[in-house]
């Protein structure tokens, strides 16, 4: 297993100094915003690595956000148990769901999994309504808002702003140590050439599912800290359009780094506002348009643009756009592991 | 008995919407292995100029005909300004673009339009017919009737004429294509021409059942999702009939198994779709091609 360099070791105290400064000197209505973020940057990781490296594209991610989401507001809501908890049990019934429709997926090449993730993140809202007895229906459920424990001086904004970034934090960083070493190496493979993975012993089934299931464990905390800070779950919160969305995110901030789910998380929740201010009366027409001009210049979205650009200025030669194989993935079981930037 | 007749005959109305829908989709499928996720908002689109023309005091068969001619120019421009730049990028960034597309549309809808559900009017008498002893509505017949023609005109214009002829060989074969001396890419941007037309007669004929609002294409794309795919996607007739068979069962399952109802159609039709490509990925009427992994 390689070192972490130092560069990427002082990017990420530097990224932690920022998350844990941000809350105290950007105006109070924007921390909520801001806890928003990790929440989605938490979902999108998980397309980073199932999309971005592992090439499987999922359109449906926001159902697993509302099974997360779900759990933990029945469990608060009906049985009175503690927010954490709910978490936890959300991971794990998302990571099931996931490894499910993982083995499915596995049965679906290219553009047909899109096509079916879609029909589920569409058919999504539509179970919810319909097991009303369960999940409130229509109506949805409310949850008691969140009270930093006794000790702590912190309003309960704060102390959620803080709680979601540590645990961000940790899942990148457990993302991070698990797709370091074989793991990412085989998905990769798996990606870029599944005949030559395979017959260098990579397992496909196992690797690509177990993809599937670590995303969806990902979007599953990720809907369940969407449900807390909001306080309420209803089937308009999990619409086909989030799980639009997170796609849309993990490709505009840049699907091939763990960089990139983080400004993705800050483009969806902050875009759309932006996309109000310069058109109110159409913010999804500027949003749409800006979606297909960042797709026909940048298409290696922001962070893949910024490091081109990078590059350039070095002198060096780019990186190579995501899905050009370079020469050295065509074998890619013996090459040393790249250096993630 | 009766009822399952006329259950079964509304479920076939449906189906060949579906299938003029699902057609769209293979149509583009076929020549470029990309899905237009954003058929269903372009149909949504249409259906929208086709109400404003008959707002307009146009008689609403001219608007219809007319919306169909401004869905086929504009599906055409479309190809040629967004998709043309992204053809060769990879998989990932063409369905961001199509959803790109989707979210624009539907936010157009929403900006000329608003976002409240109108009423949109039907073309056909409103009387049922009797045929047999049996009350069929004429809204039922009547899209039966305009989703045949539309199908048969289609077939005919591949079958039958040179232009037809180019755009299929363009698909198939695009390299051969070009030396031949077929223009690919225009051959390319006729199809979305011919999709957006083919959606905009489906959006035209579900708005006076499902009724006109920017979000009223989104269960309908997945019902053509699952038409397509049960047919095979890259098989136009796979398209129809899968179309005319998935209205008859959601509208069967719909009416008479209890727990499935309204709501869960939807849930129905993801179902069919993820049988079908774990069972059969080819669907009913495409060929199975052998990958080697």
């Amino acid at each position: 297993m390689p070192r972490p360099d130092a560069g990427l070791v002082v990017r990420v105290a530097v990224a932690a100094a920022v998350v844990a400064a941000l809350p105290w000197i950007v105006p109070s209505f924007l921390v909520f915003d801001l806890i928003y973020v990790g929440a989605y940057a938490i979902a999108i990781l998980g397309l980073v690595i199932l999309t971005g490296m592992n090439g499987q594209i999922s359109l449906g991610h926001g159902a697993f956000m509302a099974l997360g989401g779900y759990v933990v507001a029945i469990l608060a809501h009906s049985l009175g148990w503690p927010y954490w908890a709910g978490v936890l049990l959300a991971a794990v019934a998302s990571g099931l769901a996931g490894l499910f429709i993982g083995l499915v997926a596995l049965r679906l090449a290219g553009v047909y999994l899109a096509l079916a993730t879609f029909s589920l993140a569409v058919a999504t809202p539509s179970f919810l309504k319909h097991y009303k007895s369960i999940t409130g229906g229509f109506g949805g459920m409310s949850l008691a808002p969140v009270q930093a424990p006794p000790g702590v001086p912190l309003d309960g904004q704060h102390w959620l702003y803080y709680v979601t970034w540590a645990v961000a934090g940790a899942l990148f960083l457990i993302s991070a140590l698990l797709v370091r070493g074989k793991f990412g190496r085989a998905l990769r493979a798996l990606r870029d050439n599944p005949i030559a993975a395979v017959s260098f012993g990579v397992n496909p089934y196992f690797y690509k599912t177990l993809a599937f299931g670590w995303s969806a464990v990902l979007a599953g905390i990720s809907g369940g800290f969407l449900a807390i800070p909001t306080a309420f779950v209803s089937p308009d919160t999990f619409t086909s359009a989030l799980s639009i969305t997170l796609l849309i995110g993990a490709v505009l901030g840049g699907i091939s780094t763990f960089w990139g789910a983080l400004v993705g998380g800050i483009v969806i929740e902050f875009l759309p506002l932006v996309a109000q201010q310069v058109n109110a009366a159409a913010p999804s027409v500027v949003y749409g348009v800006a979606l297909i001009l960042v797709m026909m210049f940048l298409p290696d979205g922001i962070v893949g643009g910024v490091l081109r650009s990078i590059h350039r200025l070095r002198r060096a030669p780019p990186q190579p756009a995501l899905d050009t194989p370079t020469p050295s993935s065509t074998t890619p079981i013996t090459v040393s592991p790249q250096p993630r930037e | 008995m009766e009822s399952l007749l006329q259950q079964v005959f509304s479920g076939i109305a449906n189906g060949g919407i579906y299938a003029c829908m699902a057609l769209a989709l293979v149509m583009i499928y076929q020549s470029t292995h990309h899905i237009n996720f954003a058929q269903g908002e372009m149909a949504m689109f249409s259906t929208f100029v086709a109400w404003q023309l008959a707002q307009m005091g146009l008689p609403l068969w001219l608007a219809f005909l007319a919306t169909v001619a401004i869905s086929f120019g504009g599906g055409v421009l479309l190809e040629r300004i967004v998709i043309r730049p992204v053809e060769r990028a990879n998989q990932l960034t063409v369905v961001i673009v199509s959803l790109g597309l989707f979210i624009a549309f539907n936010g157009l809808a929403g900006l000329f339009w608003g976002y409240i559900v109108k009423s949109f009017p039907t073309p056909f008498p409103t009387t049922p017919l009797q045929i047999g002893g049996v009350a069929f509505s004429a809204q039922d017949v009547g899209v039966i009737v305009v989703s045949v023609v539309t199908l048969g005109l289609i077939s005919l214009f591949f079958q039958k004429t040179k232009l037809g002829l180019a755009m299929r060989a363009a698909a198939l074969y695009p390299e051969q294509s070009r030396v031949l001396g077929i223009r690919v890419g225009w051959m390319l941007a006729l199809g979305w021409g011919l999709a957006a037309a083919v959606g905009a007669i489906s959006g035209i004929m579900i708005a006076p059942i499902v009724f006109l609002d920017p979000n009223m294409m989104q269960s309908v794309i997945v019902y053509a999702f699952a038409a397509a795919v049960l047919g095979g996607i890259e098989s136009p007739i796979g398209a129809v009939v899968g179309g005319l068979v998935l209205g008859v069962v959601i509208n069967l399952l719909g009416t008479y198994v209890d727990w499935i109802g309204n709501e869960l159609r939807l849930a129905a039709a993801l179902a069919i779709i993820v049988v079908v490509l774990v069972v059969r990925p080819a669907g009913l009427f495409g060929r199975v091609t052998v990958q080697r992994v």
